[in-house]
């Protein structure tokens, strides 16, 4: 696809989903999966463009859930500066996570990264200011800039919207430019760009605390909307969550963690009604908790896509749109 | 009563001995990891939910068919092995080729499923199992007192992670493994089956895992979850020893259990931890980790 019309998809998308409260959509629900999309968004900056596989992204998520949700309620501070609280507790737990996780490479990175988050979730856990196993309730939402209520769900839409889509200019702009070029070179081949002269750890570093920052504010947008903050957001399953949901999407395009966060979040939601119709069909009584076992479905979409469906909804798209118009180009 | 750093020694030496039996299941894990790494070059997200199978399996043995500890000792490792095999010749093979991450990614999926399908069977409040009749009971040892089953999961750890380390290390058939770790292609040009050599290693691997659950089964809540946090501190271990040598992977295992324990008596609140830190030390200080070559 060539620019503008690629820049025309994008525009028809962002006044779809501006338009969707008016279309009677639940903006709530709409505003969770933004923040899922994000955090989807971000981790693909990683994985999908520099190579890198985190099994902590939860950390920064969750982190930031808490900081963001401190700063707001108990530090009363304004809506704009508990979202950079957020932000910067993600950045810097990026910092510490990724410096010592980039000293070793592969395999032993997502090991790292995955025990350190682990570590975060038990200080989580025992920690006073983040109320243990009953998390941080009744965040205020407050006002932003002075002046903009955000206690109404449809202003707080807007301002969601806009986050999201400020987020994703930047990573959109961070993938085209030479940072981003450098990081690709890395992901195909990390000796080369080493021996072409750059410092790649510096490079690894840079993506990673960039990554673990958006990821910071997804899960501090996050607490604003939802107005609590819960050790859920910083436990292992959320980090395998997200790796799914970019996995499903499409690693290492651009629209594709945006639709695995669709696809992901509807399915979590909607996986106990459809187990719910599958019990009445087939008369199967185990079907009927199937909502309880949710990990059963994710883990199986897990192993599919694995199998089968590594390009993902978009990756597949792109192949047989490329695929498509490579057949008619011959035939004309 | 004596005393040592102002704690009872018997209270001390108590969680001397459950730091020694948590980190047998440390060393026999991340064993299993080490062996299943070094030929399929794939970390086994799984290991986790095998060794929470190992003892589910021991539980419903003696429960629906009335076979006892002992037996299941044997029965259930041999059947995670068999669980593993399968899985192995139906998904895992297929992603020899591909990047490292899609075999992590896979056993993680499969974590899941098998986490999950128990779950929707047994919930997560624990199953109860009883110490064997032969090692109930405790053994007074003057200083202290031996609960006797605990004492029998060290030494049991202990004689399978020697037993493993033996047949690797010195046998005919251990030198194959190593060959074939080395230089699948090669061996394979000498006449050995290595498809067939990768499954059984990978069923081997796995049983290991099944037995450290069917150990763990009368001391820890049996109960579907019981292998995912543990298979993350086992990560550390494999990260602080490196997967380089068998006897590194057994001896961090057993020192870090102990470190644990240690941790439990001077300062409660950082035992769940204790190990990451270590590990972020470890990184800083000897990145490849104590017993690893760096690639």
């Amino acid at each position: 696809m060539n620019l503008p019309r690629q820049a025309l998809l994008y525009v028809v998308l962002l006044a779809v989903v501006a338009a969707l409260p008016a279309l009677g959509v639940y903006p709530v629900f709409v505003m969770k999966l933004l923040c899922y999309a994000l955090f989807a968004c971000a981790f693909n900056l990683l994985i999908g463009f520099t190579g890198l596989l985190s099994f902590g992204h939860a950390a920064f998520l969750g982190g930031a859930a808490y900081a963001a949700g401190h700063a707001l309620k108990v530090w009363g501070l304004p809506t704009e500066l508990g979202l950079l609280t957020g932000i910067a507790t993600g950045a810097l737990l990026g910092l510490v996570m990724g410096a010592l996780a980039i000293r070793r490479s592969g395999i032993y990175f997502s090991m790292i990264t995955l025990a350190l988050a682990q570590m975060l979730f038990f200080f989580f856990l025992q920690a006073k200011f983040t109320g243990g196993e009953d998390g941080l309730q009744s965040v205020p939402r407050g006002t932003l800039l002075g002046f903009i209520d955000l206690r109404d769900d449809l202003t707080l839409y807007y301002v969601v919207l806009g986050i999201f889509v400020l987020s994703f200019l930047l990573i959109y702009r961070t993938v085209h430019s030479p940072f981003g070029q450098v990081l690709k070179a890395i992901r195909e081949n990390e000796p080369r760009a080493t021996s072409l002269g750059y410092d790649t750890a510096r490079f690894k570093l840079l993506a990673f605390v960039l990554s673990a920052a958006l990821a910071g504010l997804a899960g501090a947008t996050k607490t604003l909307i939802l107005g609590f903050a819960t050790l859920t957001d910083a436990h292992w399953s959320t980090s395998g969550l997200v790796i799914l949901m970019v996995l499903v999407g499409g690693m290492g395009t651009m629209l594709g963690p945006i639709i695995g966060a669709i696809i992901i979040v509807s399915l979590e939601n909607k996986v106990g009604d459809i187990g719910m119709f599958l019990g009445r069909v087939t008369g199967i009584e185990w079907f009927n908790g199937l909502g309880e076992a949710v990990t059963v479905v994710i883990g199986l979409i897990f192993v599919v896509c694995v199998m089968a469906f590594r390009r993902g909804v978009v990756g597949e798209f792109a192949a047989w749109w490329t695929r498509w118009r490579g057949g008619r180009a011959a035939a004309a | 009563m004596p005393e040592l750093f102002g704690i009872p020694l018997p209270a001390f030496l108590s969680q001397l001995l459950l730091g020694l039996v948590n980190g047998s299941f440390y060393a026999i894990l991340s064993l299993g990891l080490a062996v299943i790494f070094g030929l399929l070059n794939v970390i086994n997200f799984n290991h986790g939910a095998l060794y929470m199978m190992g003892a589910i399996f021991a539980w419903m043995g003696l429960t629906y068919f009335n076979i006892n500890y002992w037996a299941m000792l044997i029965v259930a490792p041999i059947l995670v092995g068999i669980f593993g095999m399968i899985t192995e010749r139906l998904l895992l093979k297929h992603l020899y080729k591909l990047d490292h991450l899609y075999g992590l990614l896979l056993t993680f999926g499969m974590t899941l499923l098998i986490e999950g399908f128990f779950r929707s069977f047994y919930g997560v409040s624990g199953l109860p199992y009883q110490v064997p009749e032969a090692l109930s009971g405790a053994t007074n040892l003057g200083f202290m007192i031996l609960p006797n089953y605990r004492a029998w999961v060290v030494v049991a750890s202990l004689v399978v992670c020697l037993g493993t380390w033996f047949v690797i290390e010195r046998t005919k058939l251990g030198a194959l493994l190593r060959a074939g770790t080395e230089n699948p292609r090669l061996t394979e040009a000498f006449g050995v089956n290595v498809p067939l050599m990768v499954t059984l290693t990978y069923g081997f691997g796995t049983a290991l895992a099944g037995f450290a659950g069917v150990l763990a089964a009368p001391i820890l809540q049996i109960q579907p979850l019981m292998g995912s946090n543990l298979i993350i501190v086992v990560f550390a271990v494999v990260v602080i020893g490196g997967m380089g040598s068998i006897l590194g992977s057994i001896v961090t295992g057993l020192g870090l259990g102990v470190i644990e324990g240690l941790t439990r008596v001077f300062w409660p609140e950082a035992s769940s931890t204790v190990v990451f830190v270590i590990m972020a030390i470890v990184l800083l200080l000897r990145p490849a980790g104590l017993f690893g070559r760096e690639k």
